[in-house]
């Protein structure tokens, strides 16, 4: 399990890896100056693509905040909570669960966090702190693996800050793509589950 | 069918209206909402910067085109196109790192392209799988994870082959 716990390890051995292995390239083609070069223009790409994102990300980040701190939030909440009990009949923690899940929806994963690991313990507590995760606890951990935004504001950003004529016209098939993929994550959990 | 390009607008209406008749501070909110937004922005600018520098060395040595030109035929077969393959790699571990190749692949390719189309499916479609799992249970007892890993993995499995098939749709 450490291994995942490590991904800063992980980031830290490919990034290592990818930069030697690039630049002992180089010298041996003889293009050093090249790849270099385009290493540190990669970094100046890095802020200028930032800083074009910054106002598209700024905006649609207000938007959300709108819709999840003005009511639409706990509109979506009431037509979640018959979801909610059926996927997560037995936990005390399903109010968590569900602070959670909204947040995630309205891409607010700063806040979905804190909520998400707290039900997590609770649920932990509840499983009698057995190595062997519970069932809801699996199935709630599968689901934040899988994205369940509604907008997607972070690509609709960088798509129409590289100009593309229609960046919405990705949203409807981020929402299949999600569907599709969140769908097939609690199926494989629920048939990979076995019962301790 | 409502055209797409309306969908979003009426949302903001819809949400707006809907603060408005709780009497909540709209204003306010989205300044609050805005300046979390920079706050993101800032977090994820060192990993950006990191993997498109790395990402950028990795291109220019050639190095790019020889791996995806020796996974293409696997690729070929499943129906996903070799340009988002790095992409596809790295999603599960990084996000700041993953949204720096999004961006690039972007640009690379053209915001109206397919494989900028799949890349920006992949990447909301799915989430930072391997961290997400890392945080959920570091503070619980349980240390039996594989089918939960397992499970998580075949969701982004299929997100990317979903990314793949749609992003042949163009509207």
């Amino acid at each position: 399990m450490n291994f995942f716990v490590m991904r800063g390890v992980l980031m830290n051995s490919v990034w290592t890896f990818v930069v030697l292995v690039s630049l002992g390239f180089s010298v041996l083609y003889g293009i050093p100056e090249k790849v270099l070069q385009g290493g540190v223009s990669g970094a100046s790409d890095a802020v200028r693509i930032l800083i074009s994102l910054s106002g598209t990300l700024c905006f649609w980040s207000g938007i959300l905040r709108i819709a999840e701190k003005g009511g639409a939030a706990e509109k979506c909440q009431k037509l979640l909570s018959p979801v909610i009990r059926r996927l997560f009949p037995k936990t005390k923690f399903r109010g968590k669960i569900t602070m959670n899940i909204i947040a995630n929806l309205f891409g607010t994963g700063n806040a979905a966090t804190p909520a998400g690991v707290s039900a997590m313990e609770g649920m932990d507590r509840e499983n009698g702190q057995s190595p062997y995760p519970s069932r809801e606890m699996s199935r709630f951990a599968v689901m934040n693996t899988a994205s369940i935004q509604l907008f997607p504001t972070t690509v609709i950003s960088i798509l129409s800050s590289f100009g593309a004529k229609n960046p919405f016209s990705v949203v409807p098939l981020v929402w299949i793509s999600s569907f599709t993929a969140l769908s097939a994550a609690l199926l494989a959990q629920k048939l990979l589950f076995k019962k301790r | 069918m409502i055209k797409i390009a309306y969908l979003l607008p009426l949302l903001i209406i819809l949400v707006l209206c809907v603060a408005v008749r709780k009497k909540a501070p709209v204003y306010q909110l989205f300044l609050e909402g805005a300046e979390d937004g920079l706050k993101i922005l800032i977090s994820i600018l060192p990993p950006m910067i990191a993997v498109l520098s790395m990402s950028a060395m990795l291109r220019e040595s050639g190095l790019l085109a020889h791996f995806s030109a020796f996974l293409a035929p696997f690729a070929k077969k499943l129906g996903i196109p070799s340009e988002i393959l790095p992409l596809a790699l790295l999603r599960p571990f990084s996000g700041g790192g993953s949204l720096g190749l999004l961006t690039d692949t972007v640009k690379e390719y053209g915001a109206d392209s397919r494989i900028a189309r799949a890349a920006c499916i992949l990447c909301a479609s799915t989430e930072t799988t391997f961290y997400t799992i890392s945080v959920y249970f570091r503070r619980t007892s349980a240390k039996h994870l594989k089918p939960v890993i397992l499970a998580a993995v075949i969701g982004d499995l299929t997100g990317l082959l979903c990314a793949c098939f749609l992003s042949k749709i163009n509207f």
